[in-house]
């Protein structure tokens, strides 16, 4: 197959469809496609604690056997929420035979799964396997004087034994920005909880949390801000739209990453498509 | 068929002896049942007559229509005449099919931990579970497509531990998917202008007047395409 097995997620099939626009275009631009994995289901959205709960990691052992099927190694999440959970199911079900075997014997009539399957994050693969020298090489609308702040949230990086990067310090968003030319800009609430799922019954909390992480980037004087998770960019745009005042975007790394190839991708904020810098880029590159 | 034997069967635990070879609606009315409910077009379309069985040293329960299924010696069933699952109250023609609707009107979709029991259940063989996969990303047009054989029996329903109503939710997408996604029939249209405007009204008069006999030879000779006998 040429290209790597993708699984994109709920989100980005209905309220992030930018987030899987744009991840498309940049990895078809990058030489290494997406394909969607032929039949999938909801990754189950978070990774249940409880060791004997089983049912609740189906949903993402099922997702593994329709890699399987494909006859892939690995699969591709662009949606740090997915990732998360897929990863943590594959961990433990591709580890533990036992359970493996439960959940096998329960699905009855139905492939097995054989334990193999990889999970990677889309950040780890341009990092990984394309390289941030690739990727510079690819850029055409260099980004040059963009102040971007790298939102990492939670579960791109935690727990550990998940996460893609040092869970305390990442720099995987920061490497990406400053190959695509931009300035990435260090801010306390990198790596603070934007309040997550509790934004469904704890409107007023998430906000509050969120807007922290907002006003952290603004104090650093971000112009942008790029996350991961269609769930932080829900929350961190919910913040800002109630509670009024200057905004600031939030947009998905795989955006800034096609505005800086010159590959059509979608709508971008006027914190990159007017910056001053770009003013003078018309009819150049791409 | 083999009718020169019986079988044995177990009709809500109560054991009767019934020819081989009957559906399983047939041997319960040999068994002395009749059905006030349960049981409608006895031709596998209507969806009214959802049975559910154990096989003698089966662990499985195991699903079908009544009027389809032929009885199997040991089997163990009852009847599932009714489900239990209200619809959703909406109004076709004010909603936007771009938004998420199905999860709107029935958000317990989201409850859904793929299990596939839903797909398992289904007489009809329909991929149920990813259809409600479907459904919960706002795929309309594949929850449609993909439920399109559904005849409401109800067993998803009543087997599903997240309580969805799967097939409420097929409804909701093929009503929608059928009044803003499919393409337009322009030759319905054409036809119903015609019929509007009288084109057929003498013919009809001229079938409507003829003797029964006169009808059957006329529909025996009739021209099915242009060009053909």
């Amino acid at each position: 197959m040429k290209g790597i097995a993708y699984f994109p997620g709920c989100s980005l099939k209905d309220t992030a469809k930018d987030f899987e626009t744009s991840a498309r275009a940049v990895m078809e631009a990058l030489g290494l496609p997406l394909v969607e994995l032929e039949r999938w289901n909801c990754c189950g959205t978070v990774y249940s604690l409880a060791a004997d709960d089983l049912m609740h990691q189906l949903a993402s052992m099922r997702d593994l056997i329709r890699t399987q099927e494909m006859g892939e190694p690995e699969v591709v999440a662009a949606c740090a929420m997915c990732y998360n959970t897929l990863k943590r199911v594959s961990l433990r079900v591709n580890a533990d035979v036992e359970a493996r075997d439960k959940m096998n014997a329960f699905m009855n009539k139905e492939t097995d799964y054989e334990g193999s399957i990889e999970v990677r994050h889309l950040l780890e693969i341009l990092r990984d396997r394309i390289g941030w020298e690739r990727v510079s090489e690819r850029v055409t609308q260099p980004l040059d004087g963009l102040a971007v702040a790298p939102y990492y949230g939670c579960t791109l990086v935690r727990p550990r034994e998940a996460g893609i990067d040092d869970p305390d310090a990442p720099t995987v968003m920061r490497d990406l920005i400053e190959a695509l030319g931009a300035t990435a800009v260090p801010f306390p609430f990198a790596t603070e909880c934007c309040g997550s799922y509790q934004v469904v019954d704890r409107r007023d909390l998430v906000i509050e949390r969120s807007d922290r992480v907002v006003r952290s980037a603004r104090r650093a004087h971000a112009q942008v801000i790029v996350t991961s998770c269609p769930l932080c960019q829900h929350n961190l745009e919910q913040a800002q739209q109630e509670l009024g005042g200057e905004t600031i975007p939030v947009l998905y790394f795989t955006q800034l990453v096609a505005a800086a190839f010159g590959v059509e991708a979608g709508e971008l904020p006027a914190a990159i498509t007017a910056r001053p810098a770009a003013a003078g880029e018309t009819g150049r590159g791409n | 068929m083999e009718d020169n034997k019986s079988v044995q069967l177990f009709i809500m635990g109560k054991a009767y002896q019934v020819p081989a070879g009957l559906t399983i609606m047939d041997a319960m009315e040999y068994a002395g049942y009749r059905f006030v409910r349960g049981a409608g077009c006895r031709s596998g379309f209507c969806g009214a007559c959802a049975t559910v069985y154990r096989k003698a040293g089966e662990y499985r329960l195991e699903f079908a229509l009544a009027c389809q299924e032929m009885v199997e010696d040991g089997m163990y069933l009852t009847q599932l005449p009714f489900t239990p699952a209200p619809r959703s109250e909406y109004a076709l023609e004010t909603l936007d099919p771009r938004e998420n609707v199905l999860l709107q009107y029935y958000p317990e979709v989201a409850r859904c931990v793929s299990c596939n029991t839903c797909t398992k259940s289904c007489p009809q063989d329909i991929e149920v579970m990813d259809y409600i996969q479907a459904a919960l990303r706002g795929d309309v047009a594949k929850t449609a497509e993909l439920s399109f054989d559904c005849i409401q029996c109800g067993l998803c329903t009543m087997r599903c531990p997240a309580d969805i109503k799967h097939y409420h939710v097929a409804q909701l997408a093929r009503r929608l998917y059928g009044r803003y996604q499919s393409p337009v029939p322009e030759h319905l249209t054409d036809r119903l202008e015609e019929i509007a405007a009288g084109t057929f009204d003498g013919e009809i008069e001229e079938m409507m007047a003829m003797s029964l006999d006169d009808l059957k030879r006329r529909y025996a000779k009739r021209t099915i395409e242009e060009g053909s006998e």
